[in-house]
């Protein structure tokens, strides 16, 4: 039995088709179909976050949706946040702060920490550390990570005061 | 770690869920957030040639409080109780209990429906609907009916729920007292070593109502009635909480795995028990 279905999914605004089977993780149709390789495999097993992508406004681990599931989704990967021209305020901040070592963890961690900011504007640094509790990172400690966070969060809202 | 191979369907309504449930049986299985299927699943643990998956249906989620009375559809997901005001305010215990569940990713997705029909002794729903004294509402071919979380688990993985049945529904009475979920973990994201779940109500100082029950300490939940039962009437002092403590050992029929032997198990349910009546009672 291996019947392919026809999926639809928009990936940082773009619209993809392409045919799966059901079972196929969304993970590796995001890095096998489509080329999209930000997200990576760290344990495929729920645990470790660095296939954290967003779907449907929700930080899911992309190794635990299967692709029938995402079907009609719209999904945000690492790619869709910045460039490397034009970088996110978040990719700027680890930059700064020294908040990736090897850089395994890092797109997994970025995207999740946009969402937590989008849903958490000021977090304190407990809220930070429990926002990004299903990201390991085996390099960093996490205490940089959390400082980049941090000041990518007071950015942002100095951004927004400034606009006001 | 990729499952065995099957046919997905996304039906737009009930009807189209039970249909599909009764022509397949055994081979069908609805799937809610996924994230206790799916690891089966790719562990070859869950065989599931046809897949369900219950998205597509309206009015499974959401949470109401009317006249006092909590509904939780059962797609409402771990993140949305969390976030509900509406429940923060009638049944505090839900988020206590939700925020100890996994991680941020998983609560995105993990359902409370997926969570107490799932069957497993190591999630957590299941012990709070036996002390919040919950209802499953679940629907089949031959209708509707209620069954009290209570009298829900079987075995472990084994539910009074008939394989063509769905959960459509939780509802349970607002509680009243104070509250609290205790947890004891290896770290964020594991299932529990020991839980417990405790509702109590005061009155002159004495404890006049009270609900215990434990996670991960037998093959079901445990609803304790001895362990309430010697907390009543009492001003829940130390001798108090100590024979709730004995009573609900006494309940309880841990299992050695990874997380311990059957002597830390029991030590670390007294613990967690003992946390959580001193915090509920503090906020009765
Ligand atoms: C890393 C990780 C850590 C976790 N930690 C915890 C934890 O600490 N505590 C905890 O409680 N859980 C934990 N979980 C499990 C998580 O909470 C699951 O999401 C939850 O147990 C199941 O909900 P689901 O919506 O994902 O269900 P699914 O995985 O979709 O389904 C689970 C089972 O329930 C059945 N089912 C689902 N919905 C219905 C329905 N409406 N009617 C009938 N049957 C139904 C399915 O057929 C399946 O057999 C963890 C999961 C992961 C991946
Ligand atoms: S690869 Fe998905 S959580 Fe580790
Ligand atoms: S930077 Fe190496 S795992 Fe996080």
């Amino acid at each position: 039995m291996s019947n392919k279905m026809h999926v639809k999914l928009n990936v940082n605004g773009q619209d993809h088709e392409f045919l799966a089977e059901p079972r196929e993780l969304l993970i590796y149709a995001l890095r096998e179909k489509l080329n999209i390789t930000g997200p990576h495999v760290g344990c495929e097993t729920s645990h470790c976050g660095a296939c954290t992508v967003t779907m449907n406004g929700k930080s899911v681990k992309s190794c635990t949706v299967f692709v029938a599931q995402a079907n009609g989704a719209e999904v945000t990967t690492i790619e869709g946040l910045g460039t490397p021209d034009a970088l996110h305020v978040l990719q700027e901040s680890f930059k700064e702060h020294h908040g990736l070592q090897c850089g395994f963890c890092t797109p997994g961690m970025i995207t999740r920490a946009a969402k937590l900011l989008e849903e958490n504007p000021n977090p304190t640094e407990e809220e930070v550390r429990f926002g990004i509790a299903g990201n390991i990172c085996r390099c960093t400690g996490y205490q940089n990570i959390v400082k980049s966070i941090l000041s990518a969060a007071s950015e942002l809202n100095a951004a927004k005061e400034a606009a006001q | 770690m990729i499952p065995a191979a099957f046919e997905y369907y996304r039906p737009t309504d009930m009807a189209g869920v039970i249909a599909l449930l009764q022509e397949h049986g055994d081979d069908a299985r609805v799937i809610a957030g996924g994230h206790s299927l799916i690891p089966m699943m790719k562990l070859r643990m869950a065989d599931v040639p046809h897949l369900i998956d219950l998205q597509g249906i309206e009015g499974l989620s959401g949470i109401t409080v009317t006249d006092g009375v909590v509904r939780i559809g059962a797609m409402t997901t771990q993140h949305e109780v969390i976030v509900s005001d509406a429940l923060a305010a009638a049944a505090p215990i839900m988020k206590e209990a939700a925020l100890q569940i996994a991680d941020p990713q998983v609560r995105y997705m993990g359902t409370v429906g997926g969570n107490v029909a799932n069957g497993d002794p190591g999630n957590d729903m299941p012990g709070l609907m036996q002390c919040l004294n919950a209802q499953f509402h679940l629907t089949g071919p031959d209708g509707d009916r209620a069954v009290d979380a209570r009298d829900f688990y079987e075995a472990a993985y084994m539910t009074e729920r008939e394989d063509e049945e769905v959960l459509t529904a939780i509802t349970f009475a607002a509680p009243t007292g104070g509250y609290a979920y205790e947890k004891q973990k290896r770290k964020i994201g594991d299932y529990a070593t020991a839980a417990a779940a405790v509702q109590i109500s005061k009155e002159g100082g004495k404890v006049a109502a009270a609900s215990i029950a434990m996670t991960n300490l037998s093959d079901t939940p445990v609803w304790s009635e001895a362990a309430a039962d010697a907390l009543v009437g009492t001003a829940c002092d130390e001798a108090a909480v100590k024979a709730a403590v004995t009573a609900m050992l006494g309940d309880i029929d841990p299992t050695e795995d990874n997380r311990g032997p059957v002597a830390f198990k029991r030590h670390a349910a007294g613990i967690v028990l003992g946390r959580a009546i001193l915090r509920a009672w503090s906020r009765a």
